[in-house]
C-alpha cells in the first residue's frame, strides 16, 4: 500500500494518520481537511475558549510534527468518491488517487427546521464558529437563548453564566440529557443549571427563531415568546455523508463499517461519521472524542492488516462533559428505565460534590456515570471492560 | 535506549483516560491528582504508553528518549 488518502483531518483522521505511521507505513499520506487548519481540540470550544481562553492552546501539538511527514491538504473539500477507479475527487475538480482510504468526516451541527441564518444565530462545531460567537458574547448581549440541553447546549448555557450573561435554555425533554442518562442523573443536571441561575424551560421546543436580519429571540412550541438578542442551537450532530452519495457504499445515519472498521477492501472509517457493528452492543455511532481517537488509531491499522489478521474495534466508550462545577464522565452505555434498566448510586448521593453511579440491566452492569470522582469511574471502565455483574459491583461497593 | 513519562501536570485534567490505557505506569487517585508510578517503565509497556499519549485529551504526557 503507497498512497493512503484520509478525508477528514479532524482528531479521528489525524489518529489514523499518526498510527499507520507508528506502524511503519512509509508511503505517502493525503490529509483533505475541508477546514484551513490542521487538527484542533474541539472540546474546548464549548468551554474555556468560548470563556475567553486563548484559542491557540486548541492546536493538537502533534499534528505540528513535521517529522511525521504528512501531506496536509486543509481548506480542501472531497466532494465524490470512486469507489472502482480508488479516487477522491475534491471541490477543485482535482482527483486524489489512492490505495487505502480513511473515511473521517465527522458530523455536523443539525439545524432547526426552517433554518435561516441571521445575525445573532449560531451553530457551533468548529473553531470559526466558536470565534463568531464569542465575538457576539463580547458584544453583551442582554439574553442568550440556547436551544437544547444536550452536552453541547449543557456547557454553552454554562459558559454563558461563567461570563456573566442571562441565559434560557429551552429543551423538549423533561430533564436535560434524559435520553442519555436517564431522568433521575438529568435531574441533578437540572438543578446545576438552576443552582448557576440558569433558566431552564423544560419540556418545551422551539417554534421559531424571531427577527428578519437579528434575531429577537424564540417562540416556544407552548406559545411563549422569549425575548434574545443571541441564539445558540445545539440539537445534535448529523454525519457528514453527503460527499459519498452515488458512491456506492452503505450510508445509514453514517457510513457502515464492520466490526474491523472495514467499509469496503481498501477502505476503513473512524470517529463521529462511523457507525460499526460493536460485538458488545450491536451497531454503534459514537459521538464524542475519545472514541474518535481511538477509532481513528484502529481504521489506521486496519488499512495495514490482512482480513485475517484484523483485529475488532470493541471498547467500551468513555466520554465527559464540563458544565458549571461538574465534570460528567460516562463510561460504557447506560441503559435507561424505558429500556429496563435500573440506577443505583455506589459511592457517594446525588447532591453530594461528587458521586458515582451504575446503571445495569439484566444482571450486567451496562455503564457507569462519575459525577466529579475520575478516579472511581475509570476502575468502572476498566470493570466494565471484563464485563461486571450487577449484584457483584453493587455489594463490592456497599461498605 | 531507555524512556521516560513526562507529565506536564499544567496541562492534565486528571481524567484519568491514562489509567485506563497503562494502569501500570498511570494512577488517579481519590485525591484528583495523577500520579506517574513508573517514570522509566519497561519496554514492554512502551506500546501501552504511546497509546496513552496519543489519547490523553489535553495532549499532557510525553515520551522522553534517553
Ligand atoms: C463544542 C464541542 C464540544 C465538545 N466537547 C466534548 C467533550 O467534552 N467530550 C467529548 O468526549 N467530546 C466532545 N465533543 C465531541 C468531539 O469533539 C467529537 O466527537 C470529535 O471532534 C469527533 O472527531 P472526528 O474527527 O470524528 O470528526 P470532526 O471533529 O467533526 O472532524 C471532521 C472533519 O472533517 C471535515 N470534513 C467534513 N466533510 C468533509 C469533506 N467532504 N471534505 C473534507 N473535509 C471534510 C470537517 O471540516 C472536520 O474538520 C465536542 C464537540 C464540540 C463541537
Ligand atoms: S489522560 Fe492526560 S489529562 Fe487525563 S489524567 Fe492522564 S495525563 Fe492527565
Amino acid at each position: 500500500m503507497r498512497d493512503i488518502v484520509i478525508v477528514g483531518a479532524s482528531i479521528a483522521g489525524f489518529s489514523a494518520a499518526a498510527e499507520l505511521r507508528a506502524q511503519g507505513h512509509d508511503g505517502a499520506i493525503h490529509l483533505v481537511g475541508e477546514e484551513p487548519v490542521r487538527t484542533y481540540e474541539r472540546p474546548p470550544l464549548s468551554k474555556g475558549v468560548l470563556g475567553g481562553e486563548d484559542p491557540t492552546t486548541t492546536e493538537w501539538a502533534a499534528a505540528r510534527d513535521d517529522d511525521l511527514d504528512l501531506d496536509w491538504l486543509v481548506g480542501e473539500r472531497a466532494v465524490g468518491l470512486d469507489v472502482g477507479g480508488r479516487t477522491v475527487e475534491l471541490a477543485t475538480g482535482e482527483s486524489l488517487p489512492y490505495d487505502g482510504l480513511v473515511i473521517a468526516t465527522g458530523a455536523s451541527p443539525r439545524r432547526l427546521p426552517g433554518h435561516r441564518d441571521r445575525a445573532g444565530l449560531h451553530l457551533l462545531r468548529s473553531l470559526d464558529d466558536c470565534l463568531g460567537l464569542r465575538a457576539d458574547l463580547d458584544a453583551g448581549p442582554e439574553r442568550v437563548v440556547v436551544v437544547g440541553a444536550g452536552f453541547i447546549g449543557g456547557e454553552v448555557a454554562a459558559t454563558c453564566r461563567l461570563r456573566g450573561h442571562e441565559v434560557t435554555v429551552v429543551e423538549p425533554l423533561s430533564q436535560p440529557l434524559e435520553r442519555v442518562l436517564g431522568p433521575t442523573i438529568g435531574a441533578a443536571v437540572a438543578d446545576v443549571h438552576r443552582a448557576a441561575g440558569v433558566d431552564l424551560r423544560l419540556g418545551t421546543g422551539v417554534d421559531a427563531v424571531l427577527g428578519d436580519d437579528h434575531v429577537e429571540g424564540v417562540r416556544t412550541t407552548d406559545g411563549a415568546v422569549i425575548e434574545a438578542d443571541l441564539v445558540v442551537v445545539g440539537i445534535g450532530v448529523v454525519p457528514n455523508t453527503a460527499w459519498l452519495d452515488g458512491s456506492g457504499l452503505a450510508v445509514e445515519d453514517g457510513i457502515r463499517c464492520d466490526a474491523t472498521t472495514l467499509v469496503a477492501p481498501g477502505i476503513t472509517a473512524a470517529g463521529d461519521v462511523a457507525s460499526w457493528d460493536s460485538p458488545r452492543y450491536g451497531r454503534l455511532r459514537i459521538e464524542h472524542w475519545d472514541n474518535a481517537v481511538d477509532m481513528g488509531r484502529a481504521a489506521g491499522r486496519r488499512l495495514l492488516a490482512s482480513d485475517e489478521g484484523a483485529e475488532v474495534y470493541d471498547p467500551v466508550p468513555w466520554f465527559w462533559s464540563d458544565q458549571h462545577d461538574v465534570r460528567v464522565q460516562v463510561a460504557g452505555r447506560p441503559t435507561l428505565p424505558d429500556q429496563g434498566g435500573d440506577l443505583v448510586v455506589v459511592d457517594g448521593a446525588i447532591g453530594d460534590d461528587r458521586f458515582v453511579a451504575l446503571y445495569g440491566r439484566d444482571g450486567q452492569v451496562t455503564g457507569a456515570l462519575g459525577w466529579n470522582w475520575p478516579a472511581k469511574t475509570v476502575r468502572y471502565r476498566m470493570a466494565l471492560e471484563q464485563g461486571l455483574g450487577w449484584d457483584e459491583a453493587i455489594s463490592a461497593a456497599s461498605p | 535506549m531507555g524512556y521516560k513519562v513526562v507529565v506536564d501536570f499544567d496541562l492534565c485534567e486528571s481524567n484519568a483516560i491514562c489509567m485506563g490505557v497503562a494502569p501500570e505506569v498511570f494512577e488517579v487517585r481519590d485525591d484528583d491528582f495523577l500520579y506517574v508510578l513508573q517514570e522509566h517503565p519497561s519496554e514492554e509497556l512502551r506500546p501501552k504508553v504511546e497509546e496513552a499519549v496519543q489519547r490523553c485529551p489535553k495532549q499532557a504526557i510525553s515520551i522522553e528518549d534517553e
